[in-house]
């Protein structure tokens, strides 16, 4: 807009100039009044002076005051003279004449000046609509210039279209009559090509009878002597036996074939066998923590072992059975690497969601660490370790290469000095480090006792349980068969110990996340608090070590200068 | 790499004894054989006319020369070389004639095909089969020699008659659902034939041993369809070539196809390594140059130098526009050989004439592009490893293995234009055959390894 008005104020002026004098010509009242002077019959001097002046002279005062008074009071004013009758001038009114009339003439210009500038602004106006209309009137003739255009191609494209569908059409019928062509074409060939064969059948027949059957002498061997066989024996008579006997000797070597491919297979099945077997048991090795928790959980002390016991003897006979190849077997050993296989996934998708969880940062203490990280992590502390104790090394021959030096005392005491406070400074971050691992580790060892009392509530809980349970059950068997009470109450336990079963409790448990909250046996629970250094972060190692190894008097001096 | 003297040679015919002790060799109407170790002259037999053919029999006792022109076949033993035996199928003729695998028939395909006579080196016995089929592979022995296929064709259809090769008696006789049967070969454990059609049709049957058909296999329709077979030496795999310049690669469990392998023209894949033959002129220094040069000069001027060279990845080949409008057109693969440990297939695409691929059968990928300056003549495999002997009929002989390939010159006076080749069957020396001459070609231990 404003590039716009720029470009358009130099013509508005101009017209607004233009429209300007047209308005003062024909609205001023001076004009107007001079006009009406003008026409007058008043005599006009010829002198170049104002209007006023030559409006009144010396002489025609009296004629033009009664002619202001006249136009005056057809105005509204009052009227100039004093008194009606009277011609005195009244001074008074003849002032406030004149002052009404500058005034009506001021607000008269500043009026007209409004005009003006709202002409002016309407005409401004006025350009800019026709600006725009003649831009949209443009945009219109464009875009209906266009649509006419899109039609057209759309048109064009259409007809295209249609012309290429009928192409396609046409071409389609044109492989249907070339393949209609070549299959007639071909039957017709095998059809000529069979009379052919024929005819040439027939000719060669008929050589051969010309041929043949003239008892051509030329055809003939002629040989010295004939030679004997390769395997030295002669010739045997055609015979049915023969005929037999080389049915026998072809299925044979079918046989042979057959057979070969047989142990082919059967030494690939072998070796799949073995990597199978191999697989099952580096599973079996890598899930022993789930596989024991679910056994603790249903039954400890005798039935634990029984069922043990149990499972060696299955998979002994496992074992056994790995070399018969038959139905059952391949089932079990189908189903178990099946189950195994999906504990495994069970497991490695725990662990992702470990690790993901471990990722949004609510990695909780109890999570085991994997194997893998776990090993990664004190490989790095054991390097942090050596690193560190190099220092140490090093920072010790230092100090005792300073000691040993015998140079100026104040040097010497400012080195020391500086040494000291930075050291100081260095071990003091250090110290509130270790304090703060200290508070985890406590932290940490409260809430494993706190588990493990927890744990001691629930075996004791079992305990009861089980009491119960046994006790029940031998009032009934003593009720009802007091002779084998014993053996009955154990063929419960390992009618409950059944490795399968266990693993289908297991399975039903591992659904539920936190049903079961890792409750660790006394060996786990060892385990667990030896983790737990490994698991807190790598600095509390190292500050530990450092601190192990440092010589005593720098010991001292931290100590006393914590306190 | 030594080579032998060069020796005469007509019509190709130069054939090691299967026991590798004898070569024999043909020059006119003379039948000449050596010892292979000092290729002295053990024997020489005349002939009757002109040789066209010979074969050595299975115990390398007796060795059959076939003059198709007089219609006559003579045989001679080199145990007595007195014995004699002439065989004359008057006025029926002969176009082929072929040694039985216990080397004391021999079978002879009349003219026109109209019978083939089985002729017996120990007995006056003369046995004929009727109605052997007119076909590039109709008989095919399986490799222990106990069973013979034979194509036939009764009233317009085909049949495939087993015999035992022992007593010739027909063990199984089956018509085959082909339009116009093209080959048969046994599988080298002999217990499947497979059966291919003529190239109008791409189809491909597996008969057991007894009769039974395993299975058929097509590939598509309407083009033009099989040009080559060939089965593994394991009997895991039968390759075949076809008119789409692909090689198909079966199974003998199911018989259906493992592999598709196709010839493009360019090679783009990093892991396959072109090796292509550069000619590297020797320098010529004029001053030295007489006139008229003489002779050996002369040859060592024109013969040019040449190696291989590694191409850079993407190498686009040379390709050949096969003549559509000309009846067996030179596309698809015409060639294709397993090595003798079963490692590696060579095949070679006929419309890109100067190339071998030898294609890793282990990991079912192309291995290597050998690109020549001429077009490939022969490969062959050596029987004892895998290594590969190709000419490409000027007078070089080219020799790959997994380690590399080398361009070996035939160091002889004159023009030695290698047209064709054949391996000892040690593998470690093999004939060499140009159109007049032949020479030995003995590889040095190291090399073969």
């Amino acid at each position: 807009m404003g590039d716009w008005k720029t470009i358009t104020v130099p013509a508005l002026t101009s017209a607004s100039k233009n429209t300007s004098q047209n308005t003062s010509e024909k609205m001023s009242p001076s004009s107007l009044n001079m006009q009406q002077v003008l026409h007058s019959p008043l005599p006009l001097s010829k002198s170049v002076h104002s209007f006023f002046s030559a409006f009144c002279t010396e002489e025609n005062i009296e004629q033009s005051i009664s002619y202001l008074n006249r136009e005056l009071t057809t105005l509204g004013f009052p009227s100039l003279y004093a008194d009606y009758n009277d011609k005195e001038l009244n001074v008074v009114s003849v002032l406030n004449c004149m002052n009404e009339l500058l005034v009506l003439q001021r607000k008269n210009l500043r009026a007209q000046e409004e005009v003006e500038m709202q002409h002016l602004k309407l005409g401004s106006d006025m350009d800019h609509l026709q600006n725009c209309y003649a831009k949209v009137k443009e945009q219109l003739e464009a875009s209906r210039r266009e649509i006419v255009g899109l039609q057209e191609r759309d048109r064009q494209q259409q007809s295209k279209n249609r012309n290429l569908h009928q192409l396609l059409k046409n071409e389609k019928d044109e492989v249907q009559k070339l393949q209609n062509i070549i299959a007639s074409r071909a039957t017709q060939y095998n059809h000529d090509m069979k009379r052919k064969e024929r005819e040439y059948n027939k000719l060669k027949e008929r050589l051969h009878q010309l041929v043949m059957n003239k008892k051509d002498k030329k055809i003939a061997m002629d040989v010295l002597n004939y030679v004997g066989r390769v395997d030295g024996k002669r010739g045997a008579w055609r015979t049915g036996k023969t005929e037999a006997r080389n049915e026998e000797e072809m299925y044979k070597v079918l046989l042979g074939g057959y057979e070969q491919r047989q142990k082919q297979l059967l030494v690939e099945n072998a070796e799949l066998k073995k990597v199978l077997q191999q697989m099952k048991k580096e599973m079996i090795s890598l899930l022993p923590p789930q596989k024991q928790k679910p056994k603790e959980r249903t039954e400890d002390g005798i039935g634990a072992v029984l069922s043990d016991m149990e499972e060696d003897a299955v998979e002994l006979n496992k074992e056994n059975m790995w070399e018969l190849s038959c139905e059952t077997v391949r089932e079990q050993l189908t189903n178990s690497i099946r189950k195994q296989w999906r504990m495994l996934k069970n497991h490695v998708e725990k662990l992702d969601n470990q690790v993901s969880r471990a990722h949004s940062g609510v990695l909780s203490d109890k999570d085991v660490i994997s194997r893998e990280d776990h090993e990664l992590e004190t490989e790095k502390l054991e390097l942090e370790i050596h690193q560190c104790k190099e220092m140490i090394k090093t920072q010790q021959q230092l100090l005792q290469q300073q000691l040993m030096s015998p140079c100026d005392d104040d040097t010497s005491v400012l080195l020391q000095d500086c040494y000291l406070l930075e050291e100081r400074e260095r071990l003091q971050e250090e110290w509130k480090l270790f304090r703060e691992q200290k508070k985890n580790f406590e932290r940490e060892r409260r809430s494993f006792t706190e588990a493990a009392i927890r744990l001691g509530l629930e075996r004791k809980a079992f305990e009861e349980d089980r009491g119960a349970w046994l006790k029940q059950q031998f009032l009934s068997m003593t009720l009802d068969h007091k002779n084998h009470e014993h053996v009955k109450t154990q063929s419960a336990f390992s009618g409950n110990s059944d490795p399968d079963n266990q693993l289908m409790n297991f399975r039903s448990r591992q659904k539920k996340p936190h049903c079961l909250p890792s409750v660790p046996t006394s060996e786990e629970f060892c385990q667990k608090i030896q983790y737990i250094p490994h698991k807190s972060s790598s600095n509390a190692v190292l500050n530990k070590t450092t601190e192990d190894s440092k010589p005593k008097q720098w010991k001292g001096i931290n100590k006393t200068e914590t306190e | 790499m030594n080579f032998s003297e060069v020796f005469k040679l007509s019509s190709l015919l130069c054939r090691f004894s299967p026991d590798g002790k004898y070569l024999a060799s043909c020059v006119q109407y003379r039948l000449i054989v050596r010892d292979v170790n000092n290729l002295q002259i053990l024997q020489l037999y005349t002939c009757l006319d002109q040789i066209q053919y010979i074969e050595w029999s299975s115990d390398s006792l007796f060795i059959l020369c076939a003059m198709y022109k007089r219609g006559i076949v003579q045989v001679w033993s080199l145990e007595q070389p007195d014995w004699h035996c002439k065989i004359d199928e008057g006025s029926a003729g002969l176009v082929a004639s072929c040694w039985s695998p216990d080397g004391r028939h021999i079978l002879n395909t009349t003219e026109f095909h109209l019978r083939i006579t089985v002729w017996s080196l120990c007995t006056k016995s003369v046995s004929y089969i009727k109605y052997p089929k007119a076909c590039q592979h109709g008989i095919a022995f399986t490799k222990d020699g106990r069973y013979m296929a034979l194509a036939e064709r009764r009233d317009c259809k085909d049949f495939i008659s087993l015999f035992v090769c022992s007593d010739w008696q027909l063990l199984r006789h089956f018509d085959t659902d082909t339009q116009d049967l093209a080959g048969i070969e046994w599988a080298p454990n002999g217990c499947v034939l497979a059966v291919w059609d003529t190239c109008l049709e791409y189809k491909i049957l597996l008969y057991s041993l007894d009769g039974r058909l395993l299975s058929t296999y097509c590939a598509y329709e309407w083009s033009l369809g099989i040009k080559s077979v060939a089965w593994s030496p394991s009997s895991q795999f039968l390759a075949i070539g076809s008119y789409d310049e692909k090689v198909r690669i079966l199974n003998h469990v199911t018989w259906k196809q493992i592999i598709e392998f196709e010839h493009p023209t360019t090679i783009a894949n990093p892991k396959i390594v072109v090796y292509k033959e550069v000619e590297k002129s020797p320098r010529v220094e004029t001053e030295n140059l007489a006139f008229p040069p003489a002779k050996a000069q002369a040859s060592s001027l024109f013969s040019t130098q040449s190696k291989y060279d590694i191409s850079q990845i993407p190498v686009s080949l040379q390709y050949v526009k096969p003549v559509a409008d000309r009846a067996n057109p030179r596309i698809g693969i015409g060639m294709l050989a397993f090595s003798p440990d079963n490692c590696f297939l060579a095949t070679k695409n006929d419309n890109i004439p100067n190339v071998i691929w030898i294609w890793d059968v282990q990991k079912l990928k192309l291995f290597v592009v050998l690109e020549q300056l001429c077009a490939v003549q022969l490969f062959q495999w050596d029987p004892r490893q895998s290594r590969l002997a190709i000419c490409t009929g000027n007078s070089k002989v080219y020799l790959w293995s997994p380690a590399g390939c080398v361009s070996v010159k035939v160091p002889m006076e004159g023009d030695f234009q290698v047209l064709s080749l054949c391996w000892h069957s040690k593998g470690d020396s093999m004939a060499l055959l140009s159109k007049d001459n032949f020479c030995m070609c003995y590889l040095e231990r190291e090399e073969v390894k």
